[in-house]
């Protein structure tokens, strides 16, 4: 993922911090914010996450002329599963790797917090890939990605580290 | 305002109960603002037809930012210089999550007091669905 404008704006951060069920005012109310120690509104602390809607290539958002993988008129939009036998299913289409993987470990290290008008920009690299088995879902296929997040000076704001999972079977419940 | 250094002690706690009968609507809300809108987590017929699972569930980074909300509650806006999470169990609709944070040490960084925290969410059957550590700066 190359992120290369990440603008970080009030009404966004303020439907942020509703959808993660957070009314505090220093999400939303300058006046407030204005008199706290940190002096304005900031973001909350997963914000950073929603730079994915600034991602041009993001692949868990539908976009134009493409076809999603979800649900229209069938089950999904991308897979083909009009084969007469159901049985047929191949062992990866039963596998939890059509949900897309899964997300594993999420880790952010906060150089200073992100506020209206800031201009990110976010650059990741790959990390370590590792295997682990397990009882709930068989064989699980971690993979790591670090991301950097700088403001329009240049300066490092936020890393974060993410680790994704593919799991060999849809996990058990 | 932060957590004051004095009185505060290794094993001291804070809790919240962070979301009560979580909703789809809610998943829904937070696929909107983060963009992340993996059908899994809102699209019924494709994740019981095709992914397998029993129903939706919520993003992993929700679960993550209420929890956040719990450690901005007890350590103050602006204060932590470090959160990191594992997801360990899925949460589903319906679910109600409770968000513990304990103090795990206290030590000087960059000059700065800071705290450092682990934290834990649990649902209803005191399964948990989250676990990890956090970082902040101390009064």
């Amino acid at each position: 993922m190359a992120v290369e404008r990440f603008p970080v704006e009030a009404s966004h951060i303020l439907m942020f911090a509703r959808s993660i069920g957070d009314n505090n005012p220093i999400y939303s109310d300058e006046s407030h914010a204005a008199g706290t120690e940190v002096g304005s509104i900031i973001a909350p602390p997963t914000f950073a996450q929603a730079s994915a809607q600034f991602d041009p290539d993001y692949f868990l958002r539908p976009k134009d002329g493409q076809k999603w993988f979800g649900s229209g008129g069938t089950a999904s939009g991308t897979l083909v599963k009009d084969k007469p036998e159901e049985d047929s299913k191949s062992e990866d289409e039963k596998s939890g790797s059509s949900a897309g993987g899964l997300h594993a470990e999420q880790h952010f290290t906060y150089h200073r917090h992100l506020k209206p008008g800031d201009l990110l920009s976010a650059e990741t690299k790959p990390g370590e890939n590792w295997e682990k088995e397990s009882k709930r879902a068989g064989v699980l296929k971690f993979s790591e990605s670090i991301t950097e997040y700088r403001d329009q000076n240049g300066e490092l704001v936020v890393t974060a580290r993410s680790v994704g999972v593919v799991t060999e079977k849809v996990i058990e419940q | 305002m932060g957590l004051n250094t004095d009185g505060l002690n290794v094993g001291d706690s804070y809790s919240e109960v962070i979301v009560e009968d979580l909703t789809r609507t809610q998943i829904v809300q937070y696929a909107g603002a983060s963009g992340d809108y993996n059908p899994v987590h809102s699209d019924e017929k494709f994740v019981t037809e095709v992914a397998g699972y029993p129903t939706v569930f919520a993003h992993g980074m929700l679960t993550m930012g209420m929890t956040g909300r719990m450690l901005t509650n007890y350590v103050g806006d602006g204060r932590l210089t470090y959160y990191g999470v594992r997801f360990v169990n899925q949460v589903w609709p319906g679910d109600t999550l409770t968000a513990r944070a304990e103090v795990a040490g206290l030590r000087e960084e960059n000059g700065e007091s800071v705290v450092d925290l682990v934290i834990s969410t649990t649902n209803q059957d005191e399964k948990f669905v989250l676990t990890g550590n956090a970082t902040a700066r101390l009064d």
